[in-house]
């Protein structure tokens, strides 16, 4: 059999540090959807409980850490993220996603004031806290944001966006970083 | 203007895809008849005042919404996920 090897999303990019805030590529070991079949949200629920550690998220919620998470992604969908749990239940569809989206990672005091320049969403920490997820857009794409500590965010984009979610969010640094040196 | 998902909250008018009158969710029995079909396909009002529309929320949580608003005050006065909206 082939065996296929994983490539990265962003190849030859380090990242981007500005005072106040860095960015990253944030390496998933597997990305799975997971979208109940209806009514059966309390049981797969409890099946991802089982095999992952994780229930489902409740509406804009992200659990778990940076080796295994679980984030609401949209309407009747969260997203796994970490180790494949393989086909752990049979009512919900499960889509593995690994090679379709790109997860990045922004942190620092200044991160809030870079995804304000892109994101239509109230970024105060009082809005959005640790714990918390949203689907929105970033520039023109979709995102799915989620705040994973006090001021870290990952940011999920379809792969196929990568660069220009990568230029976006760079050129934003670069104008936080001007503004902060006048 | 904000839009009230029911669902993600207040969001930007930019996350939302508008996809016309509400009446597409009343859609007639096959056999109505060419006046129902006709009416249903072609035919909208064009109130001054409060209107029921269909917008999707294409880079939110992807929920079909109709919402509730005035075109004479451009007040958004409301919105229903479609899945459970009045026909």
């Amino acid at each position: 059999m082939t065996e296929l090897v994983a490539v990265s999303a962003s190849p030859g990019w380090s990242g981007k540090s500005i005072a106040g805030a860095r960015f990253g590529a944030f390496e998933p070991q597997a990305i799975l959807s997971v979208a109940p079949f209806a009514g059966a949200g309390a049981e797969v629920s409890q099946a991802l409980q089982q095999a992952t550690g994780l229930p489902l998220p409740e509406v804009g919620e992200c659990l778990g850490t940076d080796a295994a998470g679980v984030i609401w992604f949209g309407r009747g969908q969260a997203m796994f993220i970490g180790p494949d749990p393989g086909r752990f239940t049979q009512a919900a569809a499960l889509t593995d996603q690994s090679d379709a989206w790109t997860v990045l990672r922004l942190e620092g005091r200044r991160a809030r004031d870079v995804l304000a320049r892109l994101v239509p969403l109230d970024l105060r920490p009082s809005a959005f806290a640790q714990g918390q997820s949203a689907r929105s857009e970033l520039g023109h794409m979709m995102l799915s944001l989620s705040c994973t500590g006090a001021d870290v965010f990952l940011l999920m984009v379809m792969r196929s966006m990568t660069k220009t979610a990568i230029h976006e969010i760079e050129a934003a640094m670069e104008n936080i970083a001007a503004r902060d040196a006048l | 203007m904000r839009i009230p998902c029911p669902i993600c909250g207040p969001r930007d008018r930019r996350e939302f895809y508008y996809a016309g009158d509400a009446v597409a969710l009343a859609r007639p029995v096959p056999g109505a008849g060419e006046a129902a079909w006709d009416s249903y396909l072609h035919l909208r009002d064009n109130p001054a005042g409060v209107t029921r529309d269909l917008w999707y929320h294409e880079m939110g949580c992807s929920a079909w919404l109709v919402v509730e608003r005035d075109t004479v005050s451009h007040k958004v006065l409301g919105a229903a996920l479609a899945a459970e909206a009045e026909r």
